[in-house]
């Protein structure tokens, strides 16, 4: 199975500090590919990076393509879609303008997110800004799965979320999954055992360790020792990870 | 090797006495110079330019030193030219006690001004000075009682020694520019090369990191306003001896752009560069209104001839193929071609690490929101 | 009370021609994080040359006086998108040169003005009606305070609905709120800048031939006197609020007549005061986002 995305030696930095030392790792074509790593150690910055939003130097292909030299919305026309930490919707803008935003194509995929969404079409006319955390993480989904796209950038999504929705989200997530490969940074490990089935480790801006989901977190010495966090102390807490696990 | 390391100052020094000695010499410049220099013509044309030189300097310490974009920086200019006339004509004192209640005036309006403008920064920072600098000209056209309002003031030479007064001692005042030069470059160089300059520059670079050492950038920060300020004043006073008198432009953001594209073309950052576009801006402004009126112009076509007949315009045209293909001006320029020829691959661009600063504090600022 | 009245409806009259020169000022720095000096030039060209275009038809007839508006709205949105397109998008990102850049532009071009109609102010006249004036509860109100106010009620409704119900229109409105999310969909925005600049040109436009016949002169330096106020209303009411813009022109505009009326003439000093107050208590100004 060839990789959808190669990233190969990424470098990025922000305000002249280095952000990601250097990272290199494939992203199979199918399925969700977890991004795990402690807060700050680049993960964010890795996807970031990926899309041109900050500054980096690497390679970086798209099925087969370079695209490391390209501005940001040329590299999102080509297929790629984007869910950024903090959702970053358009708060004076509606429900229905930030997803008609979004639309790339001629027959934009709308009957997909009514589906996925049904909250969301009730909302359409209401201002993105007065929703809770929780619709406006649907929002910004939904804006990703508007396109046929090649891949889907996925940060932290579920991020202050209350269990419940972490749910939705994560259902919304696997769904999407079967029409096309994520990339998933992720903290809470749950949903990270649920939907992904590779992963890639990250620390201090470099990769550390790569290899199917399962066989680390089911590890609590390997989860530990990478992440720094317990495993089943989240599952026990039951709400989002707290980052304060590690500085 | 200990000759290479003092080289520029030696010919800082030679290039004082040169122009020290240069109202005894006998030097024709036809075209540039109206006159030889031992006249007075061409001494207060040099004057001129010098006293925009020193005003050029001080702005540089605000934007090349500290990055900080002024669109205000006339104003300590205009108090001290007009501090000065108010001075010696409503208060009566003597010349040196009138320059230095100049020059107090220029520190405490500056320090006032620059406390309150720098509790913003970048964009907002620049239109506060803007603002101020409005309001100090508005206030010099209303006052026309103590400021001679449109007309501007002249100065009242009943206090001014008899040797800095008149044509014939034009050659004392063109002395007199060249000592106000000497000081605020001697002044600059201090600055930058002291260990408040270096702070400057860091604040300019990364604002982030001067406060995480614990720094207090907001203090460096007003220091060299103020200093820079003050300065300014006194290119003000020397401005207001030399021309017997001053008009509210000087006060104006006019002419504070004026000063922005002195330094910018002469490159911003350099010292020598400032003084460059001040003395180059200053020429070309007085001399080329002689030129357009010549014979080879005023034959030329209408489209032809109306743009070059304007030096504003061309100097504005200049600025911007300055910004836009040689950011470092004629300085920075012949700098980075020079330390490219030594194998340098560090070249200064001065504006481009404003704006990457600026940049990259919003990207700072929003990042440690997603943190 | 009739004065009031007076100082009152003058206010908004005047902040109505603020608010024609600050809505593009406010849209392009919202959008682009560029403070555009040259914004003052545009407008005296537009005023410039929609003079000349009045003069050949007649300048008394109303015709001449839309016909000439038409063609400052022309003239300052052409002269925007070629500043924009020629000397703004070279310098992606590289805001600080691209605020110079402006001012080296504002330099040059009241320079050549000076240099091809002259220094001095050139009295100008329209359609008589603008002369006279309307009573209104006892005050006497000079008829030009209606069609700026007219002119700039039509401005921003066409803004409004621009804004608010086209696809570009929409970009700009997210783009101003978070530009590099608009990249992360797809959206090229340079676009939207040189269509931010076009329509600010446009509007400025408008603003410059009925500043021209607001002060009943035109000269080279129409703009860089208005440019000033049209600065301080766009930082008081928020860098890329439309409304705020509306709202702090007439604040502004009413302030600034008040004093003058009241106060002694000290209306331009009271504005300026004004500007440095907001900034210092809230910097995003009346209604805007962090800039």
């Amino acid at each position: 199975m060839s990789a959808i995305l190669d990233v190969s030696d990424l470098r990025c930095s922000i305000a002249g500090q280095p952000v990601v030392e250097s990272v290199t790792f494939s992203v199979p074509a199918t399925g969700i590919t977890a991004v795990l790593g402690r807060n700050g150690v680049g993960k964010t910055s890795t996807l970031r990076g990926i899309l041109g939003l900050i500054h980096r130097r690497g390679e970086v292909r798209l099925a087969g393509e370079r695209i490391d030299a390209l501005p940001t919305h040329r590299i999102v026309q080509r297929g790629v879609g984007y869910v950024p930490e903090d959702r970053e919707v358009f708060a004076k803008l509606t429900v229905a303008e930030n997803l008609a935003l979004a639309e790339r194509q001629r027959n934009p995929r709308r009957e997909f997110v009514a589906e996925l969404f049904p909250d969301l079409v009730n909302r359409r006319d209401q201002m993105a800004g007065t929703l809770s955390g929780g619709q406006q993480q649907m929002v910004s989904v939904a804006r990703a799965l508007m396109n046929d796209n090649q891949l889907l950038l996925v940060d932290e999504p579920t991020k202050g979320l209350a269990p419940k929705i972490v749910t939705e989200v994560a259902d919304a997530l696997e769904e999407a999954a079967k029409t096309v490969p994520i990339l998933l940074v992720e903290q809470n490990l749950e949903v990270v055992k649920r939907l992904a089935h590779d992963a890639i480790v990250i620390d201090s801006g470099r990769v550390v360790h790569v290899g199917p989901a399962r066989e680390i977190l089911d590890d609590e010495d390997l989860t530990q020792r990478l992440l720094g966090v317990h495993a089943e102390r989240q599952a026990d807490a039951g709400t989002a990870p707290s980052s304060e696990a590690h500085s | 090797m200990s000759i290479r390391r003092y080289w520029p100052a030696l010919v800082g020094v030679g290039l004082v006495i040169f122009m020290a000695v240069l109202p005894l010499l006998n030097i024709s410049i036809p075209g540039i110079l109206p006159t030889p220099t031992y006249q007075p013509g061409t001494l207060a044309l040099l004057s001129l330019c010098m006293v925009f030189a020193s005003l050029a300097l001080s702005y540089n310490l605000l934007l090349g030193t500290s990055g900080m974009l002024s669109f205000g920086h006339a104003l300590y200019f205009g108090a001290g030219a007009y501090g000065l006339g108010i001075a010696l004509e409503h208060f009566g004192v003597p010349l040196f006690p009138g320059v230095f209640v100049a020059l107090i005036g220029g520190m405490i309006i500056a320090f006032v001004t620059g406390a309150v403008a720098m509790r913003v920064s970048g964009i907002p920072f620049a239109m506060v000075t803007l603002a101020f600098a409005q309001a100090g000209s508005v206030l010099v056209r209303r006052n026309s009682a103590i400021t001679g309002g449109e007309e501007g003031l002249s100065l009242n030479t009943e206090q001014v020694p008899d040797f800095l007064v008149g044509v014939i001692n034009t050659r004392n005042l063109y002395w007199f520019a060249l000592a106000v030069l000497v000081i605020v470059y001697l002044v600059t160089l201090w600055v930058d090369t002291s260990r408040l300059g270096h702070l400057a520059r860091a604040t300019r670079e990364n604002e982030q990191r001067v406060r995480v050492l614990g720094l207090r950038p907001y203090r460096v920060r007003l220091i060299v306003f103020v200093i820079a300020a003050v300065l300014a004043s006194l290119a003000g006073v020397a401005y207001m001896l030399l021309q017997s008198g001053t008009v509210p432009r000087s006060v104006s953001a006019d002419l504070t752009i004026t000063v922005l594209v002195m330094v910018v073309l002469g490159g911003v950052g350099f010292r020598w560069g400032a003084i460059v576009g001040g003395v180059l801006y200053t020429l070309l402004d007085q001399r080329l209104t002689v030129l357009a009126g010549s014979e080879a112009i005023a034959s030329l076509p209408d489209f032809l001839r109306i743009p070059l007949s304007e030096p504003l315009f061309l100097l504005g045209a200049l600025f911007i193929i300055v910004v836009m293909f040689l950011p470092g001006g004629i300085a920075g320029t012949i700098d980075g071609w020079w330390r490219r020829r030594h194998g340098e691959r560090h070249v200064r661009d001065s504006l481009r690490s404003i704006d990457d600063a600026e940049a990259d504090a919003d990207a700072v600022g929003a990042s440690e929101v997603r943190a | 009370m009739s004065t009031i009245i007076l100082t009152l409806v003058t206010g908004v009259g005047l902040g109505a021609l603020y608010f024609l020169v600050a809505s593009g000022l406010s849209l392009i720095y919202g959008l682009m994080h560029v403070l555009n000096f040259a914004h003052g030039a545009f407008l005296t060209l537009s005023a410039f040359l929609g003079w000349m275009v009045a003069q050949a038809l007649g300048t008394e007839s109303w015709w001449s006086f839309l016909v000439s508006i038409l063609v400052g709205a022309a003239v300052g949105a052409v002269f925007a998108t070629l500043t924009e397109l020629v000397l703004i998008r070279p310098l992606y990102e590289r805001h600080i040169e691209q605020v110079l850049v402006t001012v080296g532009l504002s330099f040059a071009a009241v320079a050549l003005f000076e240099g091809v109609w002259g220094t001095d102010a050139i009295p100008i006249s329209g359609p008589p009606w603008l002369k006279e004036t309307t009573e209104i509860l006892g005050a006497r109100i000079p008829n030009v305070y209606w069609i700026l106010m007219l002119a700039a009620g039509l401005v921003l409704a066409a803004l409004v609905l621009f804004l608010k119900k086209t696809r570009y229109g929409m970009i700009i409105r997210a783009g101003v709120e978070n530009r590099s999310m608009v990249t992360a969909l797809g959206i090229d925005v340079r676009r939207s800048f040189t269509l931010v600049f076009a329509i600010g040109g446009a509007a400025a436009g408008i603003g410059g031939v009925l500043a021209m016949h607001y002060s009943t002169f035109v000269s080279a330096h129409l703009g860089s006197t208005l440019l000033i106020f049209a600065f301080i209303v766009t930082v008081v009411g928020g860098l890329g609020s439309l409304t705020g813009a509306a709202v702090a022109s007439v604040l502004v505009a009413v302030l600034q007549q008040f004093a003058n009326f009241y106060l002694g003439g000290t209306g331009d000093f009271i504005v300026v005061i004004l500007l440095a107050v907001v900034l210092l208590v809230r910097p995003s100004g009346l209604l805007g986002r962090k800039a």
